[in-house]
């Protein structure tokens, strides 16, 4: 009787999510720690799907992050957008994909504020053809690049070489499922699900055939904070966060977490490894972390991608007790190798995380 | 400039945000900076749409609006549809445009956090790029990260990276007109006056501070005082 209520909830706040034609935009934080992700995005909707994705060598950051971490105005921001606007406008697209959740909660936000006050967006179409010569059409549709992988996720699994499920027992695997704060909490209505219940991660898990866990702290934030990351005396704030959160799954025993934000694998990661140095605690199985993955990461290895093709030789809690569990092959002397097997040494090992 | 709470009112951001708080204090209790900070955004909210000048101006002066993590979890749980997290947006926008956060330790750290990001913005085209994203400064990153960075170039090759390369892809070379088409943007929209507003007060405060601006950098980016925690006693 619940379920059918949070089924109801879900379908209020489901998306009619164009299928083909998109503008593609990318992520600064993505592109620094998780590479291998956008390439995956690229990956399955060009090559594996065959859809048209298009990408402009001329877009810049959406300036998200420097705006949340208060440095600059709020017309400089929006001004930035309408560039990438007008460059989506002028490559003849009408849909726009972001890969980063605080620059698809920038630019929903963005759009709902000229939709309320017209004068605002005037103001800004003036300014960027004073800075710029440019002119923009408003997108017909804003995507965040995990709901196209929600859309596509069936057609994933009809693909699938591995699914989440222990080769050993047989059994779903265990999957926390993280939203980045910025997808809906702002705008509930324009996410997969809303902001409560959102569906995105939820219905990509259950098509590769895992099962999700929900924990008391399940929608509180990783801890990144903008200001409370990149300043080093607040980042007590972010890790403390994570560590709430840890906490409150680990009674769940989770195999694998499952992210759709920039910022929060990157925080649910390293703060395992912070967390493991400084207390001697880890929250994985014999001394390892519980491994943490981009959707696109998760949806190359159910594809049957090399994991060192997907990056995730740049995680640093280990990946490879969960590659176990889906029985994936790999080769771990290619972990830390580069093209052509070149000899990059290795990473030094932490003291008290495990790792391979 | 008119009173500060009309300044206020200017800012979208608090006409979209602040309609009629009923101090209920659903905000407080989801705020993740609440639990961790001597912070309450009821409390913020409420001096705001009090109009009272005094108290609008200690606030724009105090540690308190800077402890928020915008992360807008309030926005979603607040009964009368306001959005604290964008009335902190404003208060800090006011605070910035007036000098006032050098009166705080959290204010005083808009300097670093302006220096790296548009730095970043304005020389790449990114808000964080590798060759600025120093791991001595990041340690907490872990030896993987430190790895990464020292072969960078490789290690980005080696997932398909397009780093400082020309044309589309991950971490691409921005090329310069679009460079110059972001600093352009910065000049027409008030983002260069606001850097520049942002250093001449943080150099006038290190001179009171009897600091050089690398050593103000390295104080306001790394110095904590006690109590700004919960977990400290007042």
């Amino acid at each position: 009787m619940i379920y059918q209520g949070k089924q109801k909830i879900w379908a209020d706040y489901q998306k009619e999510i164009p299928d083909d034609r998109w503008y593609y935009v990318r992520s600064c934080i993505r592109q620094n720690f998780f590479p291998g992700a956008e390439k995956m995005f690229m990956e399955i909707c060009r090559n594996v799907l065959k859809k048209d994705f298009y990408e402009s060598a001329s877009h810049t950051t959406c300036g998200g992050i420097a705006y949340h971490c208060d440095t600059i105005p709020q017309e400089t921001v929006m001004t930035i957008v309408a560039r990438q606007f007008a460059l989506m406008t002028e490559a003849g697209y009408e849909n726009y994909v972001a890969s980063c959740i605080t620059s698809f909660g920038n630019y929903i936000e963005i759009l709902e504020t000229w939709n309320e006050f017209p004068e605002l967006e005037a103001k800004i179409r003036e300014m960027l053809w004073k800075a710029c010569r440019r002119e923009f059409n408003k997108p017909k549709y804003v995507a965040h690049a995990s709901d196209l992988i929600y859309k596509y996720r069936n057609l994933i699994a009809e693909r699938a070489k591995y699914r989440l499920i222990n080769k050993n027992t047989g059994e779903p695997l265990k999957v926390v499922e993280h939203i980045g704060c910025h997808y809906s909490k702002m705008f509930p209505s324009k996410g997969v699900g809303g902001a409560e219940y959102p569906y995105v991660l939820c219905g990509m898990v259950e098509a590769w055939g895992g099962n999700v866990i929900d924990y008391p702290e399940r929608r509180h934030c990783c801890g990144y904070g903008f200001r409370q990351y990149h300043i080093k005396a607040n980042r007590g704030y972010s890790i403390s966060n994570t560590h709430k959160k840890f906490e409150s799954m680990e009674p769940y025993h989770p195999d694998m977490i499952i992210t759709n934000c920039p910022g929060c694998p990157y925080f649910m990661d390293r703060w395992q490894y912070a967390i493991a140095e400084m207390e001697g605690k880890t929250y994985g199985e014999n001394g390892y972390g519980i491994p943490v993955f981009t959707y696109e990461e998760v949806a190359g290895l159910v594809l049957g991608y090399d994991p060192w093709d997907l990056g995730l030789q740049l995680h640093q809690v280990a990946v490879e007790p969960l590659l176990d569990k889906m029985g994936i092959e790999y080769d771990p002397k290619r972990k830390y190798e580069g093209l052509n097997h070149k000899d990059l040494l290795k990473p030094e090992l932490p003291g008290v995380l495990r790792c391979c | 400039m008119g009173k500060l709470y009309d300044e206020l009112a200017k800012d979208y951001r608090v006409r979209e945000g602040l309609k009629t708080c009923i101090n209920c204090g659903t905000c407080t209790a989801i705020c993740p900076a609440a639990e961790f900070y001597k912070y309450d955004p009821r409390k913020i909210v409420d001096i705001v749409q009090s109009k009272d000048e005094a108290a609008i101006e200690k606030l724009l002066k105090s540690d308190v609006i800077w402890y928020c993590g915008e992360c807008m979890s309030c926005v979603t749980r607040c009964p009368r549809k306001n959005a604290p997290g964008l009335v902190i947006m404003a208060l800090r926008n006011l605070s910035a445009r007036l000098g006032y956060f050098v009166c705080s330790e959290k204010g005083r750290q808009l300097y670093p956090l302006t220096k790296i990001l548009t730095g970043n913005i304005l020389n790449y085209g990114y808000c964080v790029y590798p060759d600025t994203f120093r791991w001595e400064d990041h340690v907490e990153s872990g030896p993987v990260m430190k790895w990464h960075l020292e072969h960078k170039e490789d290690t980005f090759a080696r997932v398909g990276a397009n780093f400082k390369g020309d044309g589309p892809g991950i971490l691409r070379k921005i090329p310069q007109e679009s460079l110059d088409e972001l600093k352009s943007i910065f000049d027409v929209t008030g983002g260069t006056e606001r850097i520049e507003a942002v250093n001449k007060f943080s150099e006038e405060k290190a001179a009171e501070m009897g600091m050089d601006m690398d050593e103000y950098l390295e104080e306001t980016f790394t110095h904590i005082s006690p109590g700004h925690l919960n977990s400290e006693e007042d």
